[in-house]
């Protein structure tokens, strides 16, 4: 089913009489396979409201995210958490629909200075399992009126509701960028080498760890974007805080810096390549030493985004990382695996029981007959 | 305001109630003498009292489990309560209820640079938490004006702004992650130093739920490098449209400051006579900060400058240094007490779009008159949230009444705009009723979903954020 206004997709719900596979463009395909009857949102599309002034966009969830980026880019102004594009590294294809990047919480190295989608959603229009319209939020950007059910919203896999429209809060986009890099450093010494970067005044907006066995994207890069004048001071300024730990070099070109955080944003590394591939969300600190008790025989392989923060895994198909690590602070996501991998190791970090029931309870009370999405995020 | 009838057969039952919490706390840390409790008779919205029938102040988070235990187990409403500086009577009692203060909950737990959060109690005032971490050159970002007091819980509870939540977020921006006590007394431990949820983001509904969902009794936060420096602009205009388009033009321009504050006549005028800040008498004036290095904030101003040069300021001043700018600041830091000394007052804090600002000012200033109730308007900018302050006369009858009536009217018209009751504040009782203007019966029940879920037998705040109607069969059961 593809409805095409918001009271057709109330009216499908409604009229489901089993589960629903729930789709905006298809490029995501993270967590367990859905068997059900395919309802796809891309078919509601188009920006309803554009205030570049008051920075807020609202669209329908199907519009297309070049749709959006293109209006954006129109006005100087863009979608600040940078969404990952997900197909090279899923080998999807397909249009990303901003309902989509939102039902997934999707961000890029941003994430650290500016935030996720979560961070950027100002309200959402969804129908929930029994069919009924709802809405959240709203339009401003300053809103505590009621409970925050839009960051409920992001990141739950349509297995809340089915979004129909969202608004979001933009920013005015970059004038320059540059990117300073630290090369031949070891995990441990970048992992206080971005702390260091991160603690210092000047506006780090992306900091992430490519060891030098990837060739490709190697370094320990410090992203610094704004005016150009500021973006110079500021890249010597980090310069100096980044010399104690190894040779330092400036990109001041902004589209070579650009393509850079493209492929570290859409983990460019692991495009075309046959392993299983895990998303970490950990403690900074943390992550060198995590990455260290990767056993060899899952042949793993990890870079860092997020100042270490985030961990990206690639490793032997089937291996289950949550098991081989042991318990951590944070959590693992299986990203991409084989349809059977997933059905045997659970693609989203299991919880803790008392936040489980709690999870458990608001789906119920969201959908109560269990038909939007039942299992994907099992 | 309506509150609920209180439950006589709970207060009947105060001084078992009140033994079985002195079974697991010290003695100091249960108020249930008549006289001591009216201390806890209301918050910052004080036009609405009642005493508790007891209060407690635990000192660690098994001592709130246990409370909310027993509390859980007598069927007794809790309330739970910062510091008391809630405007929208998010702390206020029922006469049935336990209060549960965490004013000692105010230790730092944790503080790590490396990774940039501080771990708190959340008692702990959000002044104090940037205290814990300058010296070493980090802050906490979100800027309630009531810093100085308010507790991180309340923060936590209100999704509590600032004046630079334009660049830095509100609190669940910088919130990573809460120990939160369940009304049956389990203990959960959501988010940390990691970012982001394994599955439904829970901390994101939990934060701004005005202490409905559970008590957080710790919490880490984000912390920030603080910038080299930070100076501040004030732009005068003639007209509240001119002003509202320079603020615009300058968003539009990609310049995104901090803070952009706005001021009208009269409360220009209030500040003037209270702070001595020498504003000039216009009738719009913005302060409008950035930061950075020197060079970085010459820049950044330089375009705010031209922008502000080309609608035809009636002042336009920049801070040469920190003196300077202590005074820019002075006045507007000093409007609420400054409106406080010529009059009793409400304050508002509906959002609306940027783009109905001349509109929803234009309105407010007719609305005044069929009132006969004088308004200053001080608010946020760059983000729309109004602080519209309605000012009154506690000792005349009716004028209260009045008051509320032409606050509600206003909130109505921001709902009406496109925008909602309460960008920072909190629904608590004040906003309670109108709830129905901006939401429909679905869109409650969404919300009340969520409660039914974590608190199923509706005992914690449970008189507030919905409509009585709507929540009496919940409340009831």
């Amino acid at each position: 089913m593809t409805p095409s206004t918001e009271a057709e997709l109330a009216e499908a719900v409604l009229g489901a009489t089993g589960p629903l596979a729930i789709t905006g463009g298809g490029t995501r395909p993270i967590g367990r396979t859905v068997e059900g009857v395919s309802l796809s949102t891309s078919a509601m599309t188009g920006i309803t409201l554009y205030e570049p002034g008051a920075l807020t966009i609202v669209a329908q969830a199907g519009t297309s995210l070049a749709e959006i980026e293109l209006a954006l880019a129109a006005e100087n102004q863009r979608l600040a958490f940078e969404p990952m594009d997900h197909r090279g590294l899923l080998g999807t294809s397909g249009a990303p629909t901003i309902g989509g990047v939102v039902a997934a919480n999707v961000s890029g190295p941003r994430r650290i200075q500016s935030g996720a989608a979560r961070d950027f959603v100002l309200g959402v229009r969804f129908v929930d399992g029994a069919g009924t319209i709802i809405k959240n939020g709203g339009r401003v950007m300053k809103n505590v009126t009621g409970y925050d059910l839009v960051k409920l919203f992001c990141g739950s896999w349509g297995t809340l509701g089915v979004m129909s429209e969202v608004s979001l809060k933009v920013l005015p986009q970059v004038a320059a960028g540059a990117t300073v890099t630290v090369d031949g450093l070891d995990d441990a010494t970048a992992a206080r080498a971005m702390a260091a970067a991160l603690g210092s005044p000047f506006e780090v907006s992306g900091a992430a760890h490519v060891p030098e066995s990837f060739g490709a994207l190697a370094g320990t890069h410090l992203r610094i974007e704004g005016f150009a004048s500021s973006v110079a001071y500021r890249s010597e300024q980090m310069k100096a805080v980044l010399g104690q730990f190894g040779p330092v070099r400036i990109e001041p070109d902004a589209e070579v810096s650009a393509a850079l955080w493209a492929g570290l944003r859409d983990v460019a590394p692991y495009h075309g390549t046959s392993g299983d591939v895990w998303r970490l969300s950990v403690k900074p600190s943390d992550a060198p030493d995590l990455v260290a008790r990767l056993p060899d025989a899952a042949k793993a392989r990890a870079f860092y985004d997020w100042g270490g923060g985030l961990i990206w895994v690639e490793c032997l198909p089937d291996t289950d990382l949550r098991a081989v690590l042991g318990p951590f602070a944070g959590h693992a996501t299986l990203v991409r695996a084989g349809a059977p991998t997933r059905a045997a190791i659970a693609p989203f970090h299991p919880e803790p029981a008392p936040i489980a029931a709690l999870t458990a309870g608001l789906r119920a009370r969201f959908d109560p007959r269990g038909i939007l999405n039942p299992g994907r995020m099992g | 305001m309506e509150m609920p009838v209180p439950d006589a057969r709970i207060m009947a039952r105060k001084a078992r109630i009140v033994e079985r919490l002195l079974e697991v706390l010290p003695e100091r840390s249960v108020i249930h003498d008549p006289m001591e409790t009216r201390a806890y008779e209301c918050d910052a919205l004080t036009a609405y009292r009642c005493p508790p029938l007891c209060a407690v102040l635990p000192s660690s988070t098994s001592e709130v489990s246990d409370v909310l235990r027993i509390c859980h187990e007598e069927g007794v409403p809790v309330v739970p309560r910062g510091s008391g500086t809630s405007l929208a009577g998010g702390a206020l009692p029922t006469a049935d209820c336990v209060i549960l203060g965490v004013s000692r909950l105010t230790d730092v737990l944790e503080t790590d640079y490396d990774n940039r959060f501080i771990r708190v109690q959340t008692g702990r005032t959000n002044l104090s938490v940037t205290g814990a971490v300058e010296a070493d050159g980090f802050f906490y970002a979100p800027d309630p004006s009531s810093q100085l007091a308010c507790a991180i819980a309340g923060n936590i509870a209100m999704n509590s702004g600032g004046a630079h939540c334009l660049k830095y977020g509100v609190t669940t921006n910088n919130l990573m992650g809460v120990t939160m006590v369940q009304m049956d007394g389990t203990v959960v431990e959501i988010g940390g130093a990691h970012l982001e949820a394994p599955r439904l983001d829970l901390l994101g509904v939990i934060c701004g739920s005005e202490g409905q969902l559970g008590v957080v009794t710790e919490a880490t936060l984000r912390i920030l490098a603080k910038p080299e420096g930070a100076r501040p602009v004030l732009i005068g205009y003639e007209s509240s449209e001119v002003a509202g388009a320079c603020v615009s033009d300058i968003i539009k321009a990609g310049v995104l400051p901090v803070a952009i504050e706005f001021m009208d006549r009269p409360c220009i005028e209030a500040c003037e006579a209270f702070a001595k800040a020498g504003y000039p008498m216009c009738e719009a004036l913005l302060i409008i900060e950035v930061e950075g290095s020197p060079a970085e904030i010459d820049e950044q101003l330089g375009v705010i400058k031209q922008i502000a040069r080309r609608h035809n300021p009636v002042e336009l001043r920049e801070a040469k240094d920190a003196e300077e700018a202590g005074r820019i600041w002075l006045g507007r830091k000093s409007a609420f007490g400054a409106m406080g000394q010529i009059n009793d007052y409400i304050c508002l804090d509906g959002t609306i779009p940027v783009s109905s600002l001349p509109l929803v000012l234009r309105r407010i200033g007719e609305m005044s008159k069929e009132y006969g109730l004088g308004v200053a308007n001080v608010f946020h900018a760059g983000d729309g949230n109004m602080h519209p302050l309605i000012l009154f006369d506690a000792n005349k009858p009716g004028d209260l009444e009045l008051c509320e009536a032409f606050g509600a009217d206003i909130l109505r018209l921001c709902v009406e705009v496109g925008g909602c009751l309460t960008g920072e504040h909190g629904v608590g009782i004040e906003k309670r009723d109108l709830m129905t203007v901006q939401f429909a019966p679905a869109d409650l029940e969404a919300q009340m979903a969520v409660k039914d879920v974590f608190d199923p037998a509706w005992l914690l705040n449970p008189a507030k954020v919905f409509p009585l109607s709507a929540s009496a069969g919940r409340r009831a059961a």
